[in-house]
């Protein structure tokens, strides 16, 4: 893992003293709410419905344990206990007191974490694939790369006031687990003539415009890759719209402009800077490619795992849907589900961050990442400690084999947290998750992505969800809109509208009967609702949703 | 004629809790709505939200609030409201909590 040189440590340092004395600043009133807000987003301090909420960056979403067991202390000392992963690959505290956040992010610098550009209009953490080192079908690590991204876009001089935030996410596998087609600029790493670079999109983002990244460029060699990109930012912060905040990402100047024109400003851009970068970021790009070793796999053998994956049902259930392909026959990746049914989806507590920390610890060389899908994953389990570490989290209330699965829902704070919200999402995650449970059909159904945001903004991918949940206001009421058919994956695709939306109380049947209706009509167990929905299109779906207008057509 | 105006009050989050805040007729702040300031006139509005505003060092985005009148003072209107007065549906955090507390 990256360890914090002096460099990074003096810098994180001083910047936390800045805001230390900034908010004191504000405390004594030398300082207006106005000149103090651009300060706290940059350094990730909301203010939210009912207290301020802290951001904290997880990069490309490692963590080591020591670092997990301080956001448990953070947890505790300072706020209620608990803390929620995001799909930004972040963890957000939602009961932080102003005179108290200068401790916590002192506390975090402790163990090389920030919170510095999880907000504002520059870019922000940068997100990789959760199963990143560890997957059977990576071509690279992701990770070294997405490090230097950090480096280099941290307090980057020229990017600190763009015209709206920027959001980079990098794959090392063909099969994006990083919804990179969903981002500012999307990275997917790629060989050609045994040469490993990047396939860079551009212009991809949900929120009220949603789009699916477009290929700028096919293939940009490994050493031009960060000159490529401060092309691509540098000419969309001159480019991009600062007239209006909703037409200012980088997707509206793209699809504006159109990407052929687009293309050829960066590519003159870079004629321009390609050669301001003389070889030192490939040489800090080694050096940090050394702290992403692989750890000293220990071998051995792996009856165990097979006796209890024959012998217990409830251990052969978690192994089939929350266990990954590792590049070591003899290891698997472990996704742990926070998930329960009827639980906050990406809440931990601290005592379940602690025990996680410490199973990383006993079994998983010390290493845990966070998924954007808001679960934590052990990347490198031997298969022989699999039935031992099943058997701690089922203990603690981590055992949920539901990866995959209708409960296993992404859903934003929305109205329960979030100032922007229009409607709460959480709790009708809670109550889709509880009642597949009842309806103990869940596995029968097998995958199923449920994706809920709270408003417009999107923060909980409901666009590539295979059934997306929008909350709204209508008149004053809560009101949510499905859309059906989205994608997160390589093949990425924004769902469709269904139709009108469904009240609080409405949603929850709602969704049941698109459920029904899909086991109904899929050929066969195999056939994922994704896929049926792709071949008999949304009519039947759509006539579930809405059995009225079914009938009024059939009576006329 | 003019339109009929909505009555308000004006709320705020506290600066250094964070939490939800209300003006009350008396120029304090109170944690809790049933003791806010109703405000049935739109020139006294104005006025109670600007005396707001310029108390930087205590409160943060102070605005005007739709609310009705209820048998224990004001009553939120709007679900967002309600919401900022009682706390998340998820966990018995926030005023819920504080108020049992009490
Ligand atoms: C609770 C405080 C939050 C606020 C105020 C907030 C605000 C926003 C806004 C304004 C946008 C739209 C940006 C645009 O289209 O220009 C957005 C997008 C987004 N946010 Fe959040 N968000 C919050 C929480 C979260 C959380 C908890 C997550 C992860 C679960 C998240 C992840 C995202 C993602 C993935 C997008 C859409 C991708 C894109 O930028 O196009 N946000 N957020
Ligand atoms: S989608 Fe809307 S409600 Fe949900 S977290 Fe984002 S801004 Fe808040």
């Amino acid at each position: 893992m990256y360890k914090y040189n002096e460099f990074d440590a003096a810098f994180l340092a001083e910047r936390n003293r800045q805001f230390r004395a900034q908010v004191e600043r504000r405390i004594d009133g030398s300082l207006t709410e106005d000149e103090f807000r651009p300060l706290r987003l940059m350094n990730g301090l909301y203010l939210q419905l009912h207290a301020y909420m802290l951001r904290v960056a997880i990069p490309y979403g490692t963590l080591s344990s020591d670092q997990m067991r301080q956001l448990a202390l953070l947890a505790e000392k300072w706020d209620k206990g608990y803390g929620h992963f995001t799909t930004r690959q972040n963890i957000q505290y939602n009961w932080p007191k102003l005179p108290d956040v200068p401790d916590m992010l002192d506390a975090l610098a402790e163990v090389g974490l920030h919170a510095i550009q999880t907000s504002g209009n520059c870019i922000r953490n940068v997100t990789a694939d959760h199963f990143a080192g560890a997957a059977a079908d990576e071509l690279i690590d992701p990770r070294p790369v997405a490090e230097l991204l950090r480096q280099w876009s941290t307090d980057h001089p020229e990017f600190q006031f763009m015209p709206r935030k920027f959001k980079i996410a990098i794959t090392g596998s063909p099969n994006d687990r990083a919804v990179v087609a969903a981002h500012d600029i999307g990275l997917r790493a790629v060989q050609k003539n045994g040469e490993i670079g990047f396939e860079v999109l551009v212009g991809g983002g949900l929120g009220r415009t949603p789009m699916i990244g477009k290929v700028i460029n096919p293939f940009v060699a490994k050493e031009d890759l960060l000159p490529y990109l401060e092309a691509i930012v540098s000419t969309w912060n001159m480019e991009g719209r600062r007239d209006n905040k909703y037409k200012a990402r980088i997707k509206i100047t793209v699809h504006e402009q159109g990407l052929d024109t687009f293309r050829a400003k960066v590519e003159e851009r870079y004629a321009a800077v390609r050669d301001q970068f003389r070889g030192y970021d490939q040489k800090l790009l080694a050096e940090i490619e050394q702290y992403f070793a692989a750890p000293a796999y220990r071998d051995g053998d792996v009856a165990a795992y097979t006796t209890a994956y024959n012998a217990d049902p409830v251990f052969r259930a978690w192994v089939d849907t929350n266990l990954t392909a590792h590049k070591r026959a003899d290891h698997a990746i472990v996704t742990i589900s926070i998930k329960a049914h009827g639980k906050t989806p990406g809440d931990a507590s601290a005592e379940q961050m602690r025990l996680m920390a410490h199973l990383a610890d006993k079994y998983a060389y010390g290493e845990l990442r966070i998924s954007h899908e808001q679960n934590v994953i052990l990347p490198h389990v031997h298969k022989s400690d699999l039935p031992a570490l099943h058997k701690a989290l089922k203990a603690a209330g981590l055992g949920t084999a539901n990866i995959g699965l209708v409960s296993d829902i992404i859903a934003c704070p929305g109205m329960d947290y979030c100032a922007l919200a229009t409607a709460r999402s959480i709790p009708i995650a809670q109550q889709i998750a509880t009642r597949i449970d009842e309806l103990k059909i869940e596995r029968e159904v097998g995958e199923l992505k449920i994706k809920i945001s709270g408003c417009i903004n999107a923060c909980g991918h409901h666009h590539v969800g295979h059934i997306g949940i929008l909350g709204l206001d209508r008149a004053g009421v809560e009101n949510y809109q499905i859309t059906l058919g989205g994608d997160h994956t390589e093949t990425a695709a924004i769902g469709e509208r269904a139709g009108p939306g469904f009240s609080y109380d409405q949603i929850v049947p709602a969704i049941e009967r698109l459920i029904t209706a899909y086991l109904e009509l899929r050929t066969s167990a195999e056939e994922r609702f994704i896929d049926a929905y792709r071949r008999v299109g949304p009519a039947p779906f759509k006539a579930a949703l809405y059995p009225e207008a079914e009938e009024k057509a059939n009576a006329a | 004629m003019a339109r009929k105006f909505t009555p308000k009050v004006v709320t705020a989050n506290h600066l250094l809790e964070g939490d939800v805040i209300y003006l009350t007729a008396d120029d304090r702040w109170t944690r809790n709505l049933s003791e806010a300031e109703m405000i049935d006139d739109e020139a006294h509005a104005d006025i109670r939200l600007l005396f707001a505003a310029a108390q930087q060092s205590v409160v943060v985005g102070p605005y005007l609030a739709d609310v009705e009148a209820g048998a224990n003072g004001p009553e939120p209107t709007h679900f967002r409201e309600d919401f900022r007065r009682t706390g998340p549906s998820n966990y018995f955090h926030g005023k819920q909590a504080a108020k049992a507390e009490a």
